[in-house]
């Protein structure tokens, strides 16, 4: 058994060094902050021009004290609807030729001023050149009707009870919880787990498979292999992980407390986040490594993606039936089955507070790694290095 | 208790063995029940033509395929692999990974073979410079020539310092200068007592290396012996030259013999070349020249081989 890990390990420091040092690995892991890079210059670029492009506002050609009264009925609206829902208000002292100054103020570029409010608030003209932006028009409405009634004093109080969450609703939020963490399982391993399809190719197209294959048994190349990547896809994802906490962090008050809680706590959350990731990796890429070791082009492993993505895509459709429904029949299947196995159970942790079944699944799922591996190399040596007798298992039976 | 010495002893003197190896692949038998010792610490030669089975049986003795039937025992062991830390394999169709630094590549081939991998780095670095190859050591394998490369190669394959070194097709897409190169190692290696066994279609090798050779065609070992036993199966063969061209000396001349230029040339006649030379005086042939000539190792690989195959297909054809 040392022997076999030791062989492992060898094939693994080989596989993590070459992949982790090629120049090719920090496209891998700029890769996935591209869409973030390019969110961060865009949303940019976008602040900048909205800066530069006010929203347009409404002068009020009107005295100052009916202005007053007018932009403290705008900012009672706008304390119930929020600030940037509501019409600005700029206030003009009415000059001789109101006329000219109408037409002086409709082309106002800073503030953008496209329709002006005057006369008094019994009386109020409205010019406008927005055309027919009938939202902007009514609340307009809406704040000379509070200002010429005069409610200026605050609504009166209401008499609030502090209630617990209802059941339902921390439900919905743990369902919540379970199907983003899916997802993100998901789509780390498909973006992850694809690398395995080709991994024997090298050695099979550089002939370096003759010299491995007498040294150390298939399955130990293929747990150390296995490992390597999962490794190699651990430093993606811990660079990954750090620069989204950190988005999140700086875009959201509050960061990552503000999601809501799975059941299991954040703490047991994330660690079965990690678990299932590499339970996931490990039964996928086990899988993968076998259909992959049967290649022997570049481009036939390019051809058994397409299937192969369309499959997790499947497994992730049936994993998917486990949310919001954990005791259900199919999200039963979906923990039994191997492959669905990781994503149907963290779903699960984030809805049912019991860590029982996860030890127990995390025992079947690391079972079926080692199945995988173990027909997945036999596989390889009785197909790819035409090992083995003879003897049909049909004749083996017979006899 | 005896019998397990007998046993043990026997063991100690055969390095590798192989009892009536097949291996089919589909509908094609590519060995055919072959069976043979390798002695330990000798340099055995596995010669055939392409497609003779060479290689399948390598791959075979050192456990990267599995036999359809037959048993083999590499150092000892039932099964290969439990050997494979004694054991260094240089494949006929060389590999390598093209990024790695020449010194790594050794100290790799050596970590599979359970060489710790700082002490190979340290071995790589002089097996470097005993082949002058020390400035090549940090630099990729693709930058290096392909002898060069097959030469890192050959090294990483004795890194580990093994007791058994198999090498398929060693001498092929070398010049001559490396060619003697590897055969010094060869010798070497042998001399330090480990067992070399190498496949070959090139006779001359074999000859220069081997003392004892299996013979495989068509799948089948048609001769496993010593290089003198394989060349002491042809008789020798008479090249003559006589003044006269026709007299009563004609009739101790084989009905078989051949004319080559001016020269009469046959095997010598079972009886030796007494009765030959005394015949040709007798008759009045005035020799001119007469030769007599041992055989080397390619006549008796040609009239080997060349014979297994007429008789595999005899039988073929009887079945």
């Amino acid at each position: 058994m040392m022997r076999f890990i030791r062989s492992s390990f060898v094939i693994a420091r080989r596989d993590f060094a070459a992949t982790v040092l090629s120049k090719a690995f920090i496209f891998f892991l700029l890769g996935p902050l591209f869409p973030l890079l390019l969110g961060g210059i865009f949303g940019g670029i976008g602040a900048s021009v909205a800066t530069r492009a006010q929203r347009p506002a409404v002068g009020v050609l009107m005295p100052p004290e009916q202005f007053k009264r007018l932009n403290a009925a705008r900012d009672d609206i706008a304390d119930a609807v929020g600030d940037d829902a509501v019409v600005k208000l700029v206030g003009y002292v009415p000059g001789p030729n109101i006329a000219q100054q109408q037409k002086q103020l409709l082309t106002t570029p800073v503030p953008p001023i496209r329709t002006v409010v005057s006369g008094d608030l019994g009386n109020p003209r409205i010019v406008t050149a927005a055309g027919d932006d009938e939202l902007m028009l009514r609340q307009l409405r809406l704040i000379l009707a509070r200002a010429k009634s005069g409610e200026t004093a605050p609504p009166p109080g209401l008499a609030v009870t502090q209630a617990k969450v209802p059941n339902a609703s921390l439900t919905n939020d743990r369902a919540n919880t379970a199907l983003y963490g899916q997802m993100l399982l998901f789509f780390l391993t498909i973006l992850l787990s694809g690398m395995l399809l080709s991994q024997l190719i090298e050695e099979k197209s550089n002939k370096i498979i003759e010299v491995i294959a007498a040294a150390v048994p298939i399955d130990a190349l293929f747990v150390g292999k296995l490992f390597a990547m999962l490794a190699a896809s651990v430093v993606g994802i811990v660079v990954w992980i750090s620069a989204g906490a950190l988005l999140i962090q700086l875009v959201k008050h509050g960061g990552v407390a503000t999601l809501p809680p799975p059941a299991v706590g954040w703490t047991g959350f994330l660690l079965l986040s990690i678990i299932y990731f590499a339970m996931n990796y490990l039964l996928l890429g086990a899988a993968f490594l076998t259909i992959g070791a049967q290649a022997a082009t570049v481009r036939e492993v390019q051809t058994m993606s397409m299937p192969i993505t369309f499959g997790q895509v499947l497994i992730f459709g049936f994993a998917s039936t486990a949310v919001g429904a954990p005791d259900s029949t199919t999200a039963l299947a979906a923990a039994i089955f191997p492959l669905s196995s990781p994503m149907a159970m963290l779903a699960r942790a984030a809805e049912q507070p019991e860590w029982w079944p996860h030890i127990a699944a995390i025992a079947w799922q690391a079972l079926w790694v080692a199945l995988i591996l173990r027909v997945g190399a036999q596989l390889f040596r009785k197909t790819v290095l035409k090992s083995g007798p003879r003897t049909r298992w049909w004749k083996r039976a017979r006899a | 208790m005896l019998r397990q010495a007998q046993h043990e002893r026997v063991e100690a003197n055969i390095a590798v063995e192989a009892i009536d190896l097949v291996k089919d692949f589909g509908e094609t038998t590519a060995v055919n029940g072959v069976s043979l010792a390798v002695p330990t610490g000798s340099i055995y030669g596995l010669l055939g033509p392409n497609g003779a089975g060479k290689t399948t049986m390598l791959r075979m003795l050192i456990g990267i395929i599995d036999p359809s039937s037959g048993t083999r025992r590499v150092l000892g062991r039932e099964r290969p692999l439990d050997a494979a830390q004694e054991v260094g394999y240089l494949p006929e169709e060389r590999g390598l990974y093209p990024a790695m630094h020449a010194r790594d590549a050794i100290a790799f081939m050596g970590a599979l073979r359970g060489l710790h991998i700082a002490e190979g780095r340290r071995r790589a670095d002089e097996l470097l410079k005993q082949h002058n190859l020390e400035e090549w050591a940090k630099k990729p394998i693709r930058s290096l020539s392909k002898g060069m490369a097959q030469t890192v190669q050959l090294l990483g394959t004795i890194v580990h310092r093994p007791r058994l070194i198999v090498l398929d097709e060693p001498f092929a897409g070398l010049d001559a200068i490396n060619q003697g190169r590897l055969e010094e190692l060869i010798r070497r290696e042998a001399r330090g007592g480990a067992t070399i066994i190498f496949s070959t279609h090139v006779i001359a090798h074999a000859e220069r290396l081997c003392e004892q050779v299996a013979i495989i065609a068509k799948g089948k070992v048609a001769f496993d012996g010593r290089v003198d036993e394989a060349r002491s199966r042809l008789r020798p063969i008479v090249r003559l030259r006589t003044r006269a061209s026709d007299g009563s000396w004609r009739s101790a001349i084989p009905t078989d013999a051949r004319r080559e230029s001016d020269e009469w040339v046959f095997e010598l006649p079972a009886g030796g070349p007494e009765p030959l030379l005394k015949a040709l005086i007798d008759g009045g042939a005035g020799i001119e020249t007469l030769a007599i000539e041992r055989p080397g190792l390619h006549d008796a690989f040609v009239a080997i081989a060349g014979s297994a195959a007429a008789e595999a297909m005899g039988q073929e054809k009887a079945q």
